[in-house]
């Protein structure tokens, strides 16, 4: 690419042509993060201790220790987050190509499904259908899931019931045919999870991590602000922190979006 | 009959908050013998060793034998009060805003006489139960009662200022997520607390018990996470000037010794829930209840530790929890040193195993988180420091007392 496309690129951040939308959740102590049975080991929620705020603790200076898991918040997933990826070259974030933080990216709407039935599977079906219309889903594309999840938030967000969580997600043959069919870059969602939330009954369990991470392959949850977005056109930044060996951290997600698309 | 206490009206903005005050608080460090006493609510005498004279006040030497052996020992406490007076007037600031204040000399049938308090239902010549009894500088006094209970005998002035009666208090459950917590939720509201606050952390995770919690009278729900600074200081923000007993019920159990813990993440979150979780506490609503300890009916009375026994001496099939525990302990003696200025007690709850899921393998005996409660209750509304609930604790109470070396290697074996 020659640098005037660059300037041109930039030139068009500026002029509001192309717009930032940013699909990331503030981090708060209050989101919520993934449940595990209470004797296993549970992601930290994320925390703030003011270390001074212009007083005798530190004179003209406010700032905070903050902590959290890694896969607290809007986070991304990397490969070696899951077992299928843990021998993968370049599977952590501090390895993963920094090319790869930057991708466009396809949008499939399954809100309507999603409010009628909390389970909701992504099929095959559904992909096929959205390629009918869209064209297909080209190589190396993240594929962002539109549930309308963000728009929910406490228990309606979580959806703990007695038999677990109750979200929406991919089957496993949608997510083996988004991987190994249409090579794509990564599962987005708005869920806690890239998985539906019973998808530890699913056969292999948690299929979005297993295929996805198993293909050297990324994940974004808890995603927000994927209504702005247009079935295809947007190009995603998601940059994760360079934690060494890290298997996924918060981060902010941008989506560039041509502003005749938005 | 002492007049019932009255539902005390909502505060004048107008007026002034006075400033907590404290009666004389010196004693000798023999007399500290009887303060031990008070603060569990026994009422013990030094008994010389070689003539079993009972002897008060507390002294170094036998005023009979002149001998040095002086241990405290359980007494009978019933006598008869020879002589009572009324003081009008006083240059001490404690009683002076306090006055009229009864007190009289009790001849005890165990010997010794003693100038005590007295409970307004008590009349010179009758027969009375003495009682020792902490007061706002955290010290002995002895208290002249009733020899038979009598109609609101808990409401005389004279003895709630001895006491952390819940009774037309506002108290602060702080997890309502544990059985004891929801279990102290109904106790406290059944003891007559005005609003009992029951905080809540993760709101949107379901928890057992939850319907019968929201239906409890009096009781509300608020939001708190005592692993989140910012959560329990935006709650004592907004609740902190209305609670006058806080009652931490935060916990945190798991099984095995520091070897056991694969890593930091179960430890932390241990330290988190209760050592932190302590320390936010006392932080945010620390101050407020400190200033807070003489603001009439409903004053500022009691922060209350739940704490296993095994704070007092490892146990190492739950040797981290131990291990925090202990932490727990040390820092409510600090707490309570920095209450003390506002008058406020610091109640530290000994149980053993618990009747609830996560001490399921142990076997019986185990405390029921009612039992539990309603020892919490008794204990505010006695005006106790120090309790022991149930068999185990109990136990390792005593067998700490006569060797704790022994007691560590039989914990651990």
């Amino acid at each position: 690419m020659a640098s005037s496309n660059l300037a041109t690129f930039a030139g068009a951040i500026a002029q509001g042509d192309i717009a930032v939308v940013d699909l990331t959740h503030t981090l708060t102590p209050e989101f919520p993060t993934i449940v595990m049975p209470p004797e296993l080991g549970q992601c930290a929620p994320f925390r703030m201790e003011e270390v001074s705020r212009y007083d005798e603790r530190g004179g003209a200076w406010y700032w905070n220790n903050i902590s959290m898991g890694e896969h607290t918040g809007t986070h991304f997933d990397a490969p070696v987050h899951w077992i299928s990826g843990k021998d993968l070259p370049h599977n952590s974030v501090d390895t993963i190509p920094p090319g790869d933080f930057i991708a466009p990216a396809v949008v499939i709407d399954i809100s309507k499904q999603s409010a009628k039935n909390s389970d909701y599977e992504l099929t095959v079906a559904d992909i096929e259908a959205w390629e009918k219309q869209h064209g297909r889903i080209p190589s190396r594309n993240w594929v962002l899931l539109r549930t309308d999840w963000s728009k929910r938030s406490g228990r309606e967000y979580v959806n703990m019931q007695e038999d677990g969580q109750h979200t929406p997600g991919p089957c496993p043959k949608a997510v083996r045919f988004l991987v190994e069919e249409r090579d794509v870059h990564g599962l987005g969602t708005e869920t806690i999870g890239t998985d539906a939330g019973q998808a530890f009954h699913f056969n292999p369990p948690y299929p979005a991590h297993y295929y996805m991470h198993g293909k050297g392959r990324y994940g974004l949850q808890c995603l927000t602000n994927l209504d702005l977005l247009p079935p295809t056109g947007a190009v995603i930044l998601a940059a994760p922190l360079k934690i060494r060996r890290g298997s996924g951290s918060p981060l902010r997600v941008l989506a560039l979006v041509p502003r005749s698309a938005a | 009959m002492t007049e019932p206490l009255v539902r005390p009206k909502r505060k004048n903005p107008l007026k002034k908050t006075r400033v907590p005050l404290l009666p004389q608080g010196v004693r000798s460090r023999t007399a500290l013998g009887l303060t031990e006493a008070a603060a569990e609510g026994r009422f013990r005498l030094q008994v010389c060793a070689d003539c079993a004279a009972v002897i008060y006040p507390p002294r170094d030497a036998c005023p009979r034998c002149l001998s040095a052996r002086l241990p405290f020992r359980d007494v009978d406490n019933r006598g008869t009060l020879l002589a009572e007076t009324t003081i009008r007037t006083s240059t001490d600031v404690y009683f002076r805003e306090r006055m009229p204040w009864r007190i009289g000399t009790v001849q005890l049938d165990a010997g010794p006489s003693i100038v005590a308090h007295l409970h307004g239902d008590l009349r010179e010549g009758e027969r009375t139960r003495l009682a020792l009894k902490l007061d706002k500088s955290g010290q002995a006094i002895a208290m002249a009662l009733p020899a038979e209970d009598t109609p609101n005998m808990a409401d005389d002035p004279q003895w709630r200022e001895l006491t952390c009666d819940p009774k037309f208090r506002r108290v602060l459950i702080t997890d309502g997520r544990t059985a004891v917590g929801q279990a102290l939720a109904e106790a406290c509201s059944k003891a007559g607390a005005s609003v009992v606050f029951v905080g809540i952390a993760d709101p949107w995770k379901p928890f057992p018990g939850e319907e019968k919690l929201r239906k409890l009278e009096r009781v509300e729900i608020v939001a708190l996470d005592l692993t989140d600074t910012i959560s329990v200081n935006e709650c004592a923000g907004e609740y902190a000037p209305r609670v006058d007993i806080l009652i931490n019920t935060a916990e945190y159990v798991r099984t095995g010794g520091i070897i056991e813990r694969k890593g930091l993440t179960v430890a932390r979150e241990e330290l988190e829930v209760r050592y932190f979780g302590l320390t936010r506490l006392a932080q945010s609503f620390g101050p407020v209840l400190r200033a807070r300890g003489a603001d009439g009916v409903n004053s500022a009375a009691a922060f209350v530790n739940l704490l296993s026994v095994y704070a007092l001496a490892n146990w190492p099939a739950y040797g981290a929890f131990s291990a925090t525990e202990a932490a727990c302990l040390s820092a409510a003696q600090s707490l309570r040193a920095e209450l003390r200025p506002g008058g406020v007690k610091v109640l530290n709850v000994f149980f053993g195993p618990l009747e609830t899921e996560w001490y399921q393998a142990v076997p019986p005996p185990k405390v029921a988180p009612s039992a539990l409660a309603n020892a919490t209750v008794r204990a505010l509304q006695q005006g106790l420091e120090d309790v022991f609930v149930g068999d185990i604790a109990e136990d390792i109470r005593a067998r700490l007392a006569v060797s704790p070396k022994a007691l560590e290697r039989e914990l651990g074996s």
